[in-house]
């Protein structure tokens, strides 16, 4: 099998977290490692008890299966397998999977010889996840409070929580996660548009180098954060995306019990005009 | 310590006094409305349930039974008795006297009666007094699919008030500009009536009143399309969501514990609180046009709102901030008097 020419620099042994040499090894282009094999394991049991729950429920429509957690008044112990179980076990096995995936990323960076950005990137992904489904449950006191697994229940969930607030747009934390999403984009568009034009010139002409690429910003906006400065950029603005969608969840009940709007009270409250 | 050190001190003791009401502690309660995983749950703060809990108490009173007797009525012993006089005279002086503690514990009976002349008209307060009693005793009888076996006092809603916290008149909206940003459709700014939101702050003249308007909002299509109309503008749906705010915040309830939110109107996949709520909506706008519009005249200046119209009702002037006033706690079997007119 041929090799990437980048790839003499990644395979090299050692950088393992556990295990030592036993799993550090390749199949095909894959890394395996320690991590590679609990994360295969994981996202197995997890997608079969899925599938499971999915031949417990009343359709095999992929938008429609869904795979809820316990009623509220288990609280915060087991339920049996066919009342939330199901989920419960489901959720550790998510867990497992996406922590897994991190630190084989972190394994993978450690043979590279970089630094750790990918999988704490990721770690603020499988925080926001954790968030929901353990964080929240656990401060509000009931796994009930996790959401559905299913592709329509998860967005229903979604609604009817915001709703519980009343107005969930008046949420400060979700306004800035909104805001580095929408954030995030924009900056990704303008940084892939720029790209795809450097590398793409007209018949003829030759690629263009960052040079021409930070000219053109400073033409358009007066400044350009430059090739290695977009990156850093795109990492803050996505984490951040990340970090205040889970703030602004576990913020949403545990810390304000009321509708949103009126949260903004303090503002009219603030002795300066009051 | 220097200087710079009790500066940073004092600034983070005055941002921690400031996010104090920003945030609660995380101890809460939750109710569950729907299926499991519906995310159809209601959250309260510790802190606030015990304040709802401690505001909604009704305080001891010596009740005042059915006397149903062969004695003498109301109407027949005192001057000018024109609704309760179907009482006995013994019942109709206990139910005077709860009303007073309900109403007027204060002022006392002079609240309403001229002393020494309880049968004059003199004071606009009775006849005021008279409405409501009937419409109380209306309420119990006739809309027994808002108000269940419960019923309404007069103590639901005035709670020892002269007027009931609760009420409100037609607004004339915040002051604006003049020019383009003269006309604000009355939004766009934290309203209290509906949540500190800044959508529509009186939502109760256009849904509440003697015509109100249709609460239907929610398009039929996925999508607009060319020869189908939209059944409702943008602001018709603001509004509605206004009146929802307001009745939400009136029942310490949120939007799940009638809705379930993926399909609003849905009438099968909605918990069953939402019938009681719609016969609420039906109810609201009856009395007011029945009993409190009508009461324009004869109310004093200072009585009416700043649009010269009568105070009026609302979801808030019963429930209080619950989602049954008082807890659903009856108080029709101590003060049978206003289960309705008593048959002859």
């Amino acid at each position: 099998m041929a090799m990437l020419n980048f790839e003499k620099k990644y395979r090299v042994r050692g950088g393992t977290l556990v295990g030592g040499d036993l799993f550090d090894f390749w199949i095909g282009s894959f890394y395996v490692g320690f991590f590679g094999v609990t994360t295969i394991f994981f996202a197995t049991v997890g997608t079969l008890l899925i599938i499971y729950g999915a031949s417990l429920g009343d359709t095999w429509n992929v938008w429609r299966i869904s795979i809820a957690p316990p009623d509220l008044s288990y609280g915060l112990s087991f339920a049996p397998l066919k009342e939330g179980g199901l989920w419960q076990i489901i959720t550790i096995c998510a867990i497992g999977a996406f922590s897994s995936w991190a630190l084989r990323q972190v394994e993978i960076a450690r043979k590279l010889g970089m630094g750790y950005h990918i999988p704490i990137a990721f770690g603020f992904a499988i925080f926001a996840y954790v968030a929901l489904v353990v964080i929240r449950p656990v401060l509000l006191g009931a796994w009930g409070h996790g959401f559905p697994y299913g592709i329509l229940s998860h967005l229903d969930w979604v609604s009817n929580v915001g709703y519980q607030f009343l107005h969930f747009h008046y949420n400060p934390a979700h306004m800035l996660a909104v805001s580095f999403f929408f954030a995030n984009v924009l900056a990704l568009s303008l940084h892939g548009g720029l790209v795809l034009s450097a590398t793409n010139p007209p018949q003829g002409e030759t690629v263009k180098t960052p040079d021409h690429e930070d000219t053109y910003f400073r033409d358009i906006i007066g400044y350009s954060i430059g090739t290695l400065g977009i990156h850093r950029l795109g990492m803050f603005l996505a984490v951040s995306a990340a970090f205040w969608s889970a703030i602004c969840i576990i913020i949403s009940g545990p810390f304000w019990s009321k509708g949103w709007p009126e949260w903004w009270n303090w503002w009219l409250e603030l002795p300066v005009w009051n | 310590m220097n200087t710079p050190m009790l500066g940073k001190l004092a600034a983070c003791g005055f941002a921690l006094i400031m996010l104090q009401s920003c945030w609660e502690a995380p101890n809460t309660q939750s109710t569950q409305t729907g299926f499991r995983g519906t995310g159809m749950i209601d959250t309260k703060n510790d802190k606030t349930l015990a304040n709802l809990q401690s505001l909604n108490r009704i305080p001891e009173a010596a009740p005042v039974p059915a006397d149903t007797g062969p004695g003498p009525k109301a109407k027949d012993v005192f001057e000018n008795v024109q609704v309760l006089g179907d009482l006995s005279v013994a019942e109709f002086t206990g139910t005077m006297v709860a009303i007073t503690s309900w109403v007027s514990p204060e002022e006392g009976c002079t609240y309403c009666h001229v002393a020494g002349n309880f049968a004059s008209e003199e004071l606009y307060t009775k006849a005021v007094s008279r409405r409501m009693m009937e419409m109380t005793r209306d309420i119990n009888s006739n809309w027994t699919d808002h108000v269940g076996e419960t019923g309404v006092t007069c103590l639901t809603c005035h709670r020892g008030n002269n007027v009931p916290e609760y009420i409100w008149f037609e607004q004339d909206g915040p002051r604006t500009a003049a020019g383009m940003s003269a006309k604000s459709y009355q939004q766009n700014h934290a309203a209290m009536n509906v949540g500190s939101t800044s959508m529509l702050s009186d939502p109760f003249s256009k849904y509440l009143s003697d015509e109100p308007a249709a609460i239907r909002v929610i398009a039929q299509n996925a999508l607009p399309y060319k020869g189908v109309d939209a059944i409702s503008s943008t602001q018709d749906t603001e509004n509605t969501y206004s009146l929802m705010v307001h009745m939400s915040e009136s029942l310490g309830v949120n939007c799940t514990a009638c809705h379930n939110t993926r399909a609003f109107t849905s009438w099968e996949q909605s918990p069953p609180a939402r019938m009681t709520a719609w016969h609420g909506l039906q109810m609201v706008p009856e009395l007011n046009k029945t009993y409190l519009e009508p009461l324009g005249p004869t109310y004093p200046a200072n009585r009416l709102g700043p649009l010269g119209d009568a105070p009026k009702v609302s979801c808030a002037t019963c429930h209080q901030g619950v989602s049954k006033p008082f807890y659903g706690q009856s108080m029709l079997e101590d003060f049978p008097a206003w289960k309705g007119v008593r048959d002859e």
